[in-house]
């Protein structure tokens, strides 16, 4: 079998399907990272709205609410088709790769206002009232003292959420969207050996989503006050 | 005039009652002290004070003038005269010593940096923390992170001071080093209103003391009125208690 990958190595190598190769990887990197930018700056504002005690905001915190309740529980695979089908009729002209991505938009909103949620809820409610006290209005306070301390509740859950949303881009496939483990289906198709086919698939797996992490695990020493000198 | 007013003041925590309106005021330059058992509501009086919690009925007025805690303009404003500070988790986590102090004043009432990081040293000094612009709130014992927030309190220089229990959640011996530095503000004019169950220092420094239970003033009168011949069961049993201790 391992005779079999060195014989087929050559083909598979060529200067086509490595490109082929590059493109799906720089799809699938895309996705996560326009999802997780989108679902980050997305999930801080549902946050942040659903701190306010504003009578006014009620409506507003009651539709987040359902939003993120509701697309927190169906798969995500189920979200990817209503959007293709909620979509198309709206745009025509929408492309496969633009349908997944709202779609995974839609997800990341969802699962990243939780965390983000969750970080606003550590800081001490003594610190918010200590900004309030010295005049600092919501922004002001959300700015310099909120977010800086509840960054680095949020950080670690939300680039592992990253990390397992490099591998669930790979639902994209299901629609046609070309992304990575799409294209290993491909080159299964065109003959070669599914080992050889998915180990490419898997090998670029790995290199985009283990920079991340030890990114995460940077970030995390460098917020962490104990070890700030 | 009367520097803070306030008249029958009442709070709630939903249904429950926990101020039942309480009058009490304080002249310029004077320094007020509540004592009471704990629960009494003194720490509820003074957030109400801040609007923090808003009160459902009575008066405010600072320098005869009423504070509508209803209007953010006027809330603002009642905030640029008052200042805060309480018992623990004062100072901003995420910030030195110094920028604690200098952020409100620049950053809130756009004062030149300069400036306010010469008033800010000079303040830290005052308050015996002149070696520590640098530190982070967790690098400081209890005793220096209180320092450090009546200083960021000055920094904005209020006209009235509300202390709440400050030294309760030091470790004893770091007691004194905050009552010292809070003793020489009663030498500055700046009007205070504090509490505190620190009862010699309370007799030592109060021009008036005002007695709290649930939810109401007892009894107000000087110190010595208070400690050595009070005129309610109350008072008596109270300061009665603490002195044992
Ligand atoms: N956030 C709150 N919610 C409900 N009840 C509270 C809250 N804070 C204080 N209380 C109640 O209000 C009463 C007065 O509390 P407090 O003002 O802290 O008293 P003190 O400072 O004199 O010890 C207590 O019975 C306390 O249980
Ligand atoms: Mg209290």
């Amino acid at each position: 079998m391992f005779e079999r990958l060195l014989f087929e190595a050559p083909d598979f190598f060529t200067y086509y399907n490595v490109i082929f190769l590059l493109e799906a990887a720089a799809r699938t990197l895309g996705m996560t990272l326009i999802g997780c930018t989108v679902g980050f700056i997305a999930g801080l504002l549902i946050a942040v709205l659903r701190q306010s005690v504003n009578p006014w905001t009620l409506p507003l915190r009651v539709i987040a609410i359902a939003y993120v309740e509701t697309f927190r529980r169906i798969p995500f695979l189920v979200i990817i088709f209503i959007v293709l089908y909620a979509i198309q009729p709206l745009m025509e002209n929408a492309s496969l790769l633009t349908i997944a991505t709202i779609a995974i938009c839609l997800v990341s909103t969802a699962f990243l206002s939780e965390i983000v949620r969750a970080g606003l809820e550590s800081v001490p409610k003594q610190q918010i009232e200590g900004a309030r006290t010295l005049n600092f209005g919501a922004a002001r306070t959300l700015w310099y003292v909120v977010l800086p301390q509840a960054w680095r509740v949020i950080l670690p859950p939300a680039i592992a959420f990253a990390v397992m949303f490099i591998k669930d881009t790979s639902l994209a496939s299901h629609i046609g969207v070309v992304e990575l483990t799409f294209s290993g289906k491909m080159f299964v198709n065109r003959g070669f050996s599914p080992l050889l086919g998915f180990g490419a698939v898997l090998v670029l797996y790995f290199l985009l989503s283990y920079p991340l992490s030890r990114l995460g695990t940077y970030l995390e020493k460098r917020l962490d006050p104990s070890r700030r000198s | 005039m009367t520097h803070l007013d306030v008249r029958d003041l009442a709070c709630s925590y939903g249904s429950e009652k926990i101020l039942k309106g309480v009058t009490l005021s304080a002249e310029k330059g004077e320094v007020v002290s509540l004592i009471g058992p704990s629960g009494s509501g003194k720490s509820t009086l003074l957030r109400a004070l801040v609007g923090l919690t808003l009160p459902s009925a009575g008066e405010v007025r600072v320098a005869g003038k009423a504070v509508d805690y209803s209007s953010r303009k006027s809330v603002r404003e009642l905030r640029s005269q008052l200042a805060i500070v309480f018992q623990q988790y004062n100072l901003f986590q995420n910030m030195t010593v110094m920028r604690n102090v200098t952020i409100a004043p620049i950053t809130i009432k756009k004062r030149p940096k300069a400036e306010v990081e010469a008033l800010a040293a000079e303040l830290l000094a005052r308050v015996g923390m002149e070696a520590k612009h640098d530190a982070y709130p967790e690098e400081l014992s209890g005793g220096q992170q209180q320092r450090v927030a009546i200083a960021r309190a000055l920094a904005l220089q209020p006209e009235i001071l509300l202390l709440d229990e400050v030294t309760s959640a030091l470790d004893p011996e770091r007691v004194n080093e905050v009552l010292d530095t809070i003793r020489r503000l009663t030498d500055e004019g700046i009007t205070m209103l504090l509490v505190s169950h620190e009862m010699s220092f309370v007799r030592e420094v109060s021009t008036r003391v005002v007695m709290m239970d649930d939810g109401k003033v007892v009894e107000t009168g000087t110190p010595s009125q208070i400690f050595d011949s009070p005129t309610h069961e109350r008072t008596r049993d109270f300061v009665g208690m603490i002195l044992k201790h």
